[in-house]
């Protein structure tokens, strides 16, 4: 126990003190974990933490980021990206592989290690390019969504590569490998035979248990399909009638357990039939990106992902060999900048083919020039099945750790260095950007769900949160796209898109939760602009003291056109009643304005003098109205329907008599 | 029988006494429609299928409202503007009007002699009416000589009004029952209660109960 959280506080402090400071210096929170796990890498070698072990844990956090990277992306997306996908991930990995394996039989390696040393470096991180794009908020751009295509596509690739390199396995290799590998420090030969027990870790990690091992091929096809196909259908049919049962609970934290559930749950059935978690999560994201429950699994999974990132980044700081680095520092830096420089070559040559222009050519160029953590995987693969001597091995591991630490630096060169020579084009493309959820509303209920349909049917995409189930399961019905949440908790409201919404309208019950949504939207995002729905009198005076500008009471315009058509049944005639109902209305929106303008919430309402001053003043004034006494509409229209005088024609007599 | 539709334009009827005569007495007339289009629309939300559906179903439209500053009603202008869309009403195929009476009845604060050449209003009142006719003419629709009463804050409600009301009856009975013949006001004339006995004298005769 104390040795976990003594490991768990060494981890926590590492990144709480490094990242900060990280992205302060404009490093991004990526080279700060990795800045972290080299900090504490002599403390962990102290205490004999097996760092590799944590690293496979800690890999499950790029599964957690697949799924919500597919949570992002509608079926209907994923097959217009399919082009890149295809052309620019295929070449991207083929071209590399190919040039890296041309380069490795040149220092005279075998044709099978030359060609798995390529598989191995053709594939980039997907941790810290997803994360940096993210963080930099480059991921619409046009380098953003082609690097995603070639990232997604690489994470596919996977499966077929580990299929595949069993098949170059040279066991009189690893004879060689076993010698050298205890010089080495048996990071890595060792841990692939034992798994640390652990089933859903990582990716491609041989499991304990499978569904398909022994089986023929075709019948191990078959399962695979089915599991592929429980997952799509499952994600389609399953998910709502499931989280509607939670959401029945109305448990905050049943719902963090049932999204890790479903993630861990689909990686664990991925893993036994012998395909990538990632792809599984990916897939299921894609599935509910369609949900209504689609913005309430990202804010939950989301600090699971984030945790396990930095864990991740961590570790790989903590991992570098230092004594094999500095033993052989020179031919690792160099493969390692070698490596750079040829993913760079391919990358960039690709950019060109696809006409990727200006800035985003650079972005894709040199974001996706690292190897990535599926490096690490396929090494410890190709160990692990005899493919790549051991001793070699653990040199790529190097390159490959090495490669990712630069990533940030590479960033910090494309912002420097090359963006400022692409000003233009960084402007025009910022224009395109605006795409989606310009409006959020909170609360679909009665008040909300009218506002919904008025926006809709002006073609306006909205982004609907609201926390009944019950309710989302009627709206469902009726075909509207609205998803299930708290709308006053920040993180719902960051997956909602606040920090790219236009217009937030908060239509939500209870004048606490009312307060709260709109005190943090003001103070967080200012730029949002609120329409808020307000209970009562004094409550618009809350909201008006919160700086909010477009306050509307809501049961207010029904009652006044109660009152109208009251007047209607009492024989007014209607365009009389609507104009002193307009008259009404106008007349009381003016005084509460007014009060509003005085009211303090600090000072109770009987000791504000200035507001029982206004209140005096406005009473003596509309004093008829206020109290409801007759005769108190003084209509300034009446006088334009109300015929001349006797004096008055006289004045225009008078007048024409003088022309003349 | 021709089908008659009235529509009554006042936005302050409380303060009227000639309009609010006229409107009672025409919305009594059998095989009439009346329609108080403030009531209707009361927030100028007009229903344009409706009010076209109208025009198609009747042969005489009858504006019927105070002139206001030389015109219509704010309200009757938001109707034309609406309603008598091209391709309905003029226009490529807009002939769905075609060989239909606009006819209108108004009242003026002025009096006959005010509008003149040397009158405070400078025009015949027939000049101010223009837009409106040529609107019908636009629309192959026949603008007969409007319906007028003068110096209406000044009539008196037991006499003049009540003439003029009777006599806007009578020419929407007549209208009704083809009975009147009025030649297309190609000149600047304008029809007041007196006139009438001469062009309804054959209905009078075909209707004894009036």
């Amino acid at each position: 126990m104390t040795d976990f959280l003594l490991l768990a506080f060494i981890f926590l402090i590492a990144g709480v003190i490094a990242v900060p400071i990280a992205t302060r210096l404009g490093l991004g929170s990526v080279l700060g974990y990795l800045i972290a796990g080299i900090v504490i890498s002599p403390l962990l070698a102290g205490l004999g933490v097996d760092v590799i072990a944590i690293q496979h844990f800690a890999e499950f956090g790029v599964v957690m980021m697949l799924f919500l990277v597919g949570l992002e992306l509608e079926p209907k997306m994923l097959w217009n990206m399919r082009a890149k996908l295809l052309g620019l991930g295929g070449l991207q990995v083929i071209g590399t592989t190919l040039l890296v394996m041309a380069v490795a039989l040149m220092f005279g390696l075998y044709w099978t290690i030359a060609l798995a040393v390529g598989l191995v470096l053709a594939l980039s991180s997907t941790a810290i390019v997803l994360q940096t794009l993210n963080e930099k908020g480059l991921m619409r751009t046009e380098g953003g969504q082609s690097s995603f295509s070639v990232l997604l596509f690489q994470d596919i690739a996977v499966i077929p590569m580990l299929a595949f390199i069993p098949l170059l396995a040279m066991p009189e290799l690893m004879d060689i490998g076993a010698d050298t590998s205890h010089a080495a420090h048996g990071t890595d030969a060792g841990h692939t035979d034992d798994h640390h027990g652990d089933d859903t870790h990582g990716d491609g990690h041989g499991p304990s248990l499978s569904l398909v091992k022994g089986l023929p091929a075709w019948a191990a096809g078959l399962v695979t399909i089915g599991a592929v196909g429980a997952v799509i259908l499952g994600g389609i049919y399953l998910t709502r009638p499931l989280f509607r049962f939670i959401a029945m609970a109305g448990l905050r934290e049943l719902f963090v357990a049932a999204a890790l559930m479903f993630v861990i749950g689909i990686a664990l059935l991925m893993t036994l039939v012998g395909l990538s978690p990632a792809l599984g999560t990916f897939l299921a994201g894609v599935v509910l990106a369609n949900s209504e429950y689609r913005h309430e699994l990202e804010s939950n999974v989301d600090p699971f992902r984030g945790l396990l990132l930095g864990l991740f980044f961590i570790t790989v700081g903590a991992g570098i060999d230092f004594a094999l680095l500095f033993g052989q520092l020179g031919t690792i830096i160099a493969l390692t900048l070698g490596l750079i420089a040829l993913k760079v070559g391919v990358l960039v040559a690709l950019a060109y083919l696809f006409k990727i222009e200006g800035q985003d050519r650079w972005l894709f160029g040199l974001g996706l020039a690292q190897a990535g953590e599926f490096g690490f995987v396929l090494l410890s693969f190709t160990v692990a099945n005899q493919v790549i001597p051991s001793y070699l091995a653990d040199q790529l591991l190097l390159v490959v750790a090495l490669s990712m630490l630069l990533t940030p630096a590479l960033f910090i060169l494309l912002e420097k260095v090359i963006a400022p020579r692409f000003v233009t084009s960084q402007e025009q493309e910022a224009d395109e950007i605006e795409e989606e959820g310009d409006v959020i509303i909170a609360g679909h209920g009665r008040f909300g769900g009218i506002v919904n349909r008025m926006l809709r049917a002006a073609g306006h995409t909205t982004t609907v949160l609201d926390y009944s189930a019950g309710h989302l399961d009627m709206l469902r019905s009726f075909g509207f796209k609205v998803f299930y949440g708290d709308a006053t908790r920040p993180d719902l409201l960051h997956a909602a898109g606040i920090e790219k919404a236009r217009l937030l309208i908060v239509a939500i019950d209870g004048k606490d939760q009312i307060n709260a949504l709109v005190h943090y939207v003001r103070e967080n995002h200012p730029q949002v602009k609120i329409i808020a729905r307000a209970v009562d009198r004094q409550h618009v005076y809350d909201l008006f003291a919160m700086g909010c500008a477009d306050i509307i009471r809501e049961t207010f315009d029904s009652s006044v056109r109660t009152g109208r058509s009251a007047f209607e049944h009492l024989g007014m005639h209607p365009f009389d009643a609507e104009l002193v109902s307009r008259k009404f209305a106008e007349d009381d929106r003016f005084i509460l304005k007014e009060m509003a303008l005085v009211h303090d919430a600090d000072i109770p309402t009987s000791e504000n003098q200035a507001y029982i001053e206004k209140s005096r003043a406005l009473m003596a004034e509309h004093e008829a109205q206020i109290f409801g006494k007759s005769k108190a509409f003084d209509l300034q229209s009446d006088r334009g329907w109300r015929p001349p005088s006797e004096q008055d024609v006289h004045a225009v007599l008078s007048n024409h008599n003088g022309d003349a | 029988m021709s089908k008659v539709i009235v529509y009554y334009a006042h936005p302050g009827q409380k303060f009227s006494r000639a309009n609010r005569r006229m409107a009672k007495v025409a919305r009594g007339l059998d095989g009439i429609t009346f329609v108080d289009l403030y009531a209707e629309y009361p927030r100028h939300d007009i229903d344009v299928e409706k009010e076209q559906a109208r025009l198609l179903a009747h042969d005489v439209i009858m504006f019927q409202f105070p002139l206001y500053w030389y015109s219509t009603p704010s309200l009757v202008k938001e109707w034309q503007d609406l309603v008598l869309q091209h391709g309905f009403a003029y226009g490529h195929g807009g002939d769905k009007l075609a060989g239909k009476t606009f006819w209108v009845a108004t009242t003026s604060g002025g009096s006959h002699d005010a509008y003149a050449p040397n009158g405070y209003q400078h025009y015949p009142l027939r000049t101010f009416l223009t837009p409106l006719e040529q609107t019908a003419r636009l629309c192959q629709m026949d603008f007969p000589p409007p319906y007028v009463l003068y110096s209406a804050l000044k009539a008196d409600e037991e006499i003049e009004i009540d003439e003029h009301a009777a006599g806007y009856s009578r020419l929407l009975y007549a209208l009704r029952d083809d009975t009147v013949t009025l030649p297309p006001a190609s000149n600047n004339d304008v029809l007041i209660a007196a006139d009438l006995d001469g062009f309804l004298s054959a209905a009078k005769k075909g209707k004894s109960d009036d």
